[in-house]
């Protein structure tokens, strides 16, 4: 089985490649331990994974802006968080970084699915995956889009804006970069 | 009751290191104007937000007493971070709600609470201990029995509209209000 499965995927499959599970270990790793969001199913291996993890903690959230005010206090009491949500989240949320992180510097991880992208997807999410980079860019938040080839450079970039402008980094997922788990 | 004496009864029954989070508007003015301290985090917007800040401050710092001061049109808005608080359930969480039935700072629009009774949607949220005071000789003794009480705990606090709008606001930047805030936690 397992055999078949490497022959399928070919030269991709090594011990570095990403992986919903080599992500979140590499989160952890990297000192993220504060997990909290709103599901979207781009997004469902990495939930399910934080979801086993001992060393860091998921708290489902109703909303994404409660995501963004948990986070804020976990912020503030030391810890690295890190949001998850889908983009119809930004919406919701960006009054609480236009009006809170960006103003009081409050950083955190955010990690958005990238629905409707190319205008190919359900037509709820047709206009917000056209416009969520630019809404981005226009509050003034950088984001990366996370690929296998780029993922310890954006990595690295968030830790910087974070820790040393204590700025949100976003990290925009595509579908089929991490497994969908139902 | 007014607003002010609420916070005269309450401020005093709050240690120097316990962290507050306060909601915006008249909420920040009261206590800032009463007392600043440093482990205050004053919100000047994202309405909505000090119950789910309180949150997270509550979970990292289990073993300090955290005290959410809330208003009722603030926890309208985020009636689903009760859900939120009640099941992570910080044993060592205090959601106090200052309820004027108003969006005071905004010109006195009525809210919802004069007709929802807030501590009820708490208590069938899952906090532990709901309470509603409605004059301030009962603010000492309901405080106290709620700090000292296993939580997440919720005090409603019925008050006046009646803002002296000559309070001052809060002084320091945003930026200060993070650092200072992370300096007297830790």
């Amino acid at each position: 089985m397992v055999a078949s499965e490497t022959s399928k995927t070919g030269k991709g499959l090594n011990v570095s490649s990403l992986t919903s599970q080599s992500f979140i270990g590499r989160l952890i790793q990297e000192d993220y331990k504060f997990f909290t969001g709103v599901p979207c199913s781009l997004l469902s291996g990495l939930i399910y994974e934080l979801e086993d993890q001992k060393e860091a903690r998921y708290i489902p959230a109703v909303r994404e802006d409660a995501a963004v005010g948990l986070c804020t206090g976990a912020y503030l009491s030391g810890a690295m968080p890190v949001l998850l949500m889908q983009n119809s989240g930004l919406g919701y949320s960006l009054n609480a970084f236009t009006s809170l992180n960006l103003i009081y510097n409050i950083p955190m991880l955010v990690i958005m699915s990238w629905r409707g992208k190319d205008g190919k997807d359900a037509p709820e999410h047709i206009i917000m995956g056209d416009i969520d980079k630019q809404l981005l860019q226009t509050a003034g938040m950088e984001y990366s889009l996370l690929s296998e080839a780029n993922c310890d450079e954006v990595l690295k970039k968030a830790k910087k804006k974070i820790c040393e402008e204590k700025l949100p980094y976003t990290l925009i997922v595509e579908k089929g970069l991490f497994d969908e788990r139902h | 009751m007014k607003g002010t004496e609420a916070f005269q009864e309450l401020l005093p029954l709050i240690k120097d290191d316990e962290p507050v989070i306060h909601a915006n508007g008249f909420i920040c003015r009261e206590s800032f104007a009463l007392k600043d301290r440093e482990a205050n985090f004053y919100m000047i917007g994202s309405m909505g937000l000090a119950s789910s800040i309180g949150l997270g401050v509550a979970m990292c710092k289990p073993e300090k007493k955290v005290i959410i001061i809330d208003g009722d049109g603030n926890v309208l808005m985020a009636l689903g971070t009760l859900a939120m608080i009640a099941a992570e359930a910080p044993e060592n969480l205090i959601h106090v709600v200052i309820d004027n039935e108003v969006y005071e700072s905004t010109g006195s629009q009525r809210s919802l609470s004069g007709k929802v009774k807030l501590e009820e949607i708490a208590r069938s949220s899952g906090y532990k201990n709901a309470l509603k005071i409605e004059k301030k000789e009962e603010i000492k003794a309901a405080f106290v029995k709620l700090k000292e009480s296993p939580g997440p705990n919720f005090l409603l606090i019925k008050v006046a509209p009646c803002f002296d709008p000559s309070t001052g606001r809060v002084t320091h930047t945003p930026e200060e209000i993070t650092e200072r805030f992370m300096r007297a936690v830790g």
